[in-house]
């Protein structure tokens, strides 16, 4: 680490907001250096409680982290907030527009409200909010909020890395068959019924219930996304024991986030699953398997630099791509040839990576 | 897509400040910054001058932008200068101010530090020609 970025992080772990801006820039931008910078914060972070938020465009996920940022500060806890809008695929260009929403607690430095376009690819939003969400624990923050629009895959994978998932469904999404399709739903610790003062918000409730009954009878739930592949749910048939501390079911919150209705039943739905995690073992389990994600994420990062570099010393990816165009080759054999001296490297290195920490 | 969208991207922050509801021209320029491959923070109307700091602030935007059409520029900007200056923001972030503000006044806005002034009748290319070069280097 140079002498900037030491007294960037001497800033950041004085309570500098600035400084936090500062870090997560750098965090976004890939600036060099800033792997030593997060690798140190590391030892800093794992206070915080995060929670991720998601849901379509317009079901009020701004309007309710607003609402939630509010109360957790009446109670003297102090609030990040990551909120992460689409890029352009086109300019690459984005308006981050969830601010606006953001009213209750202006003028509140201790609510640091942080807007994100979905710029890098591969996994690299995921990384860059991951290392944001680090920085503001190592900066002191109880309360870290993700926020993102459920479209796909990518979001899924963000909002993951969160503790605890709450899922919003307005009321109106669809019939029960909606209920039965992979993806957003099924990565739901908590339900959140918004616009609950709106015709059909019953209906979506039961809907919702519907389909968290259905899960709990086939024993292939949808309770818990984390656990998907754990230990706690192999061969019981979705048995749950009554003291809930060895599976989540998720529950269902009604709110008017406009008017705060409900929030603190949300909020006390949130601390129960946090419980749960610490109760159950799950809370160390999850963490294994988001940094599992991550260091993968980095080791991929890294090597695709590497190969980046065999690719222009190869003359660059045009000319591959103009020799399969006209039939000179193919892209299979273009790759082969390309990793054989890499892995020709690997094997006369007779490998012996030995990892030791203290 | 491309690896351009990967790494540093503009970012700015285009802010109404004070008791003034014309967001047209606001969110034409929030829109034509996108497209230039910005990334923008709209702050919406009706913005407290400490509003617009704490945003600048937490955002770690490269620019700010302030449309005023009120006629309140030479209270409100000021007084966001000076926050930005609290926050140690003040030296390292391009402040422009855009909308009807009268010849006489400009001088005063730059020596707030303000680096350009756009009146009525700037093309968009010239604003986002002006960013691309002045936006600071960090």
């Amino acid at each position: 680490m140079n002498a900037d970025d030491e007294s960037l992080l001497e800033d950041l772990l004085d309570g500098s907001h600035r400084a936090l801006a500062r870090v997560i820039s750098k965090i976004e931008n890939r600036s060099p250096g800033y792997r030593p910078l997060v690798s140190t914060l590391y030892a800093y972070a794992g206070t915080a409680d995060v929670i991720g938020i998601t849901g379509s465009p317009g079901a009020g996920k701004s309007t309710l982290v607003d609402k939630l940022a509010e109360t957790y500060r009446e109670r003297g806890e102090t609030v990040g907030v990551i909120a992460i809008d689409p890029s352009s695929p086109f300019t690459g260009g984005a308006v981050l527009g969830d601010r606006i929403r953001m009213a209750s607690t202006v003028g509140d430095m201790d609510v640091f409200v942080r807007s994100m376009s979905a710029r890098g690819t591969l996994g690299g939003l995921s990384t860059a909010t991951t290392d944001a969400v680090t920085a503001m624990d190592a900066f002191g923050k109880d309360k870290i909020i993700v926020e993102t629009v459920g479209a796909g895959q990518n979001e899924i994978d963000v909002v993951r890395t969160a503790e605890t998932v709450a899922v919003l469904v307005p009321p109106g999404s669809g019939d029960s068959v909606q209920t039965l399709k992979a993806g957003i739903l099924e990565i739901a610790d908590v339900f959140v019924v918004n616009k609950a003062d709106r015709d059909g918000a019953d209906r979506t409730v039961q809907e919702l219930r519907e389909m968290i009954e259905l899960g709990k009878g086939s024993g292939f739930g949808n309770a818990g996304h984390h656990g998907a592949d754990g230990t706690n749910r192999d061969g019981d048939g979705g048995a749950r024991s009554d003291d809930g501390s060895t599976d989540w079911t998720p529950p269902i919150v009604e709110t008017v986030a406009t008017t705060g209705e409900g929030v603190d039943a949300f909020i006390d739905e949130l601390a129960a699953h946090r419980r749960y995690l610490e109760a159950s073992g799950e809370r160390s389990e999850q963490a294994r398997t988001r940094h599992a994600e991550e260091i993968r994420t980095l080791l991929r990062e890294d090597v695709n630099a590497i190969l980046e570099s065999e690719l222009e010393r190869a003359g660059g990816i045009d000319a591959l791509a103009e020799a399969v165009r006209i039939g000179d080759a193919d892209p299979y054999t273009v790759a082969d040839e390309l990793l054989d001296p890499v892995e020709r490297c690997l094997e006369e290195l007779e490998t012996d990576v030995d990892l030791e920490f203290e | 897509m491309s690896s351009k969208q990967e790494g540093e991207s503009i970012r700015c922050l285009v802010a109404k400040v004070g008791l003034d509801g014309h967001d047209r021209g606001a969110h034409v320029i929030a829109r034509a910054f996108r497209d230039a491959g910005f990334e923008v923070i709209y702050s919406g109307l009706h913005k407290a001058p400490d509003e617009i700091v704490q945003a600048t602030v937490q955002e770690d935007v490269d620019v700010l932008g302030i449309s005023i059409l009120s006629g309140a520029h030479d209270t409100l900007v000021p007084k966001v200068m000076d926050g930005l200056a609290e926050y140690g923001a003040k030296e390292d972030t391009l402040v422009l101010v855009g909308g009807v503000i009268p010849d006489e006044d400009r001088d005063e806005l730059r020596e707030e530090g303000v680096a350009a002034i756009f009146g009525p009748g700037t093309s968009i290319e010239e604003t986002i020609d002006f960013v691309r070069e002045n936006a600071p280097q960090r």
